[in-house]
Parts: structure tokens; C-alpha cells; sequence
């Protein structure tokens, strides 16, 4: 199963990954990051399928890394 | 046993800043350039040309050298790093308002001249930093700052096609136009870009990849509708493709 190493305080919410996520395994955090955003957050959970898709389109490069 | 897929490109600073805005294609056209000169290994003889517009902060995350150049100048100042250090891999990072309107001479000599460099153009129909003023090209009928009632042909022309004026030189080895909207459209991306870079790396002529970009803050639109906007409107007037391909005929 995959996972992915998500750095919150890059992240600018635009949510283009939870668009494209085809597990919906991303979703917006209710709490804000160090620069005013609410990032996205992940649990991590069995549904990742390491595509890593959301870290092709992440503008921020937020999503640092991306383990199946 | 967990394999890792993905990771941020060596040739992005560690402890790097991204200037943009949410949502801006600027970003993943940066991760693009970076991916693909490490996966050419050329990362460390690599001299990058910074213009003027949203792309000004190259020097800010990429993790090379970086010339900054006047506005518009980039090509110029591309030529002489290339003739004075032959064997480096040269290329430059501009706006559609750097590369196409001030820089316009610039851009077509040096391809006329046939200049092994590497040029990546963001079209975002506007001049995104100062503000969203029209550029050369934003299309008819475009609300801008500049353009309140919408783009028009009589008064202020029309687009201008970087792409398909640029093929026309004899100088370029590569001329393609890409968008970045969907996954699959940064995977072909990326092969564009690395295809410009080779085209200089063999010696060939000059490597152009446009990349429909959007700017969802002076487009006042969330990045999803920017997106459509560029799949869209965009889409029709600036056609994606390949325009000139001559790396792959010299294979």
C-alpha cells in the first residue's frame, strides 16, 4: 500500500491533488499552517495506492515523497 | 517492502521558497525543468536563465546557477553564456509578456541564428505579476486591467501564436506546446521538455516548449476553474501539439 510524505507548511491550498486523487485518500485539514492556509492532510491509510499523482500536479511541491 | 516513486528533484534547493500563487502552473513547470535535467545527469553544468515576470524568483529554488537577465533580455544574454561556455547546457525560463512582447527580437534572432539553448515559455494570457495587464496573448475578448471591456481586435489586435511563428525559423530543432491541466498532460509535458534539452544537448539548433499556463489571481478564478479555462477557450485559440520535431528525425 502506499503513502506519502506531505510537508503541511509548503502546502497553499488549492487542492488540485484532492481532485485528482482517485481514492479521495487527501482532504482540506480544519487548522491553519505556519503561512495562513488550511493545507490538505492525509491519514495515510490502506486506501493509497502510491500513484503519486497528486505530487505531479502539486504546484508547491508539498508532497515531498511518495512510497508504494 | 516500500519502493519509493516519487521525490522532489535534486535540482530544487532544499530549503526552497515557492513565490507563486496557490494554484499557479508556474510550480509544476519549475518540478518539470528540474525532473528533467536530473534525469539527463546535466544538473551540475547547467546554467539557467531568470527573466522578469512571475519566473524572476528561478534563482529563489533552483538548485543551479542562474543568470538574471533584463526584461526581455533572456535570450540575449542565454547567447552569450552559451558561446563563451560551449559545453554547458543553457536555457531560459520566461513569461509570454518577456518572451513575446518585449523580448520578441531577441527570441526570434537568436533562433534564426540557431543557438544551442533551451527556451520554456509560460503562456498565461496575461502579465501575471504587475498585476494582469493584456498581453500579447490574451485573446479577444479577455476582461484584463488593461482590457476592462474584454480584448479587442480592432483596437488592440490579436494573439499572437508564439508556437506556430516560432516552427517558421530554421534555426529551432524542437517547437511544441503543452498544457499542464491533468496528470497526463504533465507526463507529455515532461517528454517536450526533455526533447527540447536534447535538442541542444546534440548539437541540433533550438529547443522552444510554450506551456499553457494558468494565473487563477488575475484570472479571478479557483485553480480548478482556471484549469477548465485552459482546456477550454484556451485550448482552441493556442492548439497543444508538436509543431517540430527534429530530434526525433535525427535519431
Amino acid at each position: 500500500m502506499g503513502r506519502i510524505v506531505l510537508n503541511r507548511d509548503k502546502c497553499k491550498a488549492c487542492y488540485l491533488c484532492v481532485d485528482v486523487c482517485p481514492n479521495k485518500v487527501l482532504q482540506a485539514d480544519e487548522t491553519v499552517n505556519n503561512i495562513g492556509y488550511y493545507p490538505v492532510k492525509t491519514d495515510n491509510s490502506k486506501t493509497c495506492i502510491g500513484c503519486a499523482m497528486c505530487a505531479r500536479v502539486c504546484p508547491d511541491m508539498a508532497i515531498e515523497k511518495v512510497y508504494r | 517492502m516500500e519502493q519509493l516513486v516519487y521525490k522532489k528533484p535534486d535540482s530544487i534547493k532544499e530549503d526552497f521558497k515557492i513565490s507563486f500563487c496557490p494554484g499557479c502552473d508556474h510550480g509544476v513547470a519549475v518540478k518539470l525543468v528540474a525532473e528533467v535535467l536530473d534525469e539527463l545527469g546535466v544538473r551540475e553544468k547547467t546554467i539557467g536563465i531568470a527573466s522578469v515576470g512571475c519566473s524572476v524568483f528561478s534563482y529563489d529554488f533552483f538548485n543551479l546557477d542562474i543568470v538574471e537577465a533584463q526584461h526581455g533580455r533572456s535570450m540575449a544574454v542565454a547567447t552569450g553564456v552559451k558561446r563563451s561556455k560551449p559545453d554547458k547546457v543553457v536555457f531560459t525560463y520566461q513569461g509570454d509578456g518577456d518572451l513575446a512582447s518585449i523580448g520578441i527580437a531577441e527570441t526570434i534572432h537568436a533562433m534564426a541564428r540557431g543557438e544551442k539553448i533551451t527556451a520554456i515559455c509560460i503562456n498565461n494570457t496575461t502579465y501575471g505579476m504587475t498585476g494582469g495587464q493584456a498581453g500579447p496573448t490574451t485573446l479577444i475578448g479577455q476582461v484584463t486591467t488593461t482590457t476592462t471591456k474584454g480584448r479587442c481586435a480592432e483596437l488592440s489586435g490579436f494573439p499572437l501564436k508564439i508556437s506556430e511563428l516560432l516552427k517558421e525559423i530554421d534555426g529551432t530543432a524542437y517547437v511544441a506546446r503543452v498544457t499542464l491541466d491533468n496528470p497526463k498532460a504533465i507526463m507529455n509535458a515532461k517528454k517536450c521538455i526533455k526533447k527540447a534539452f536534447e535538442a541542444q544537448i546534440k548539437g541540433l539548433g533550438t529547443g522552444f516548449v510554450e506551456i499553457l499556463a494558468t494565473c487563477p489571481t488575475n484570472w479571478k478564478m479557483t485553480p480548478q476553474q482556471a484549469h477548465e479555462r485552459v482546456r477550454g477557450e484556451m485550448s482552441e485559440v493556442f492548439v497543444p501539439g508538436v509543431y517540430k520535431d527534429k530530434v526525433s528525425e535525427a535519431l
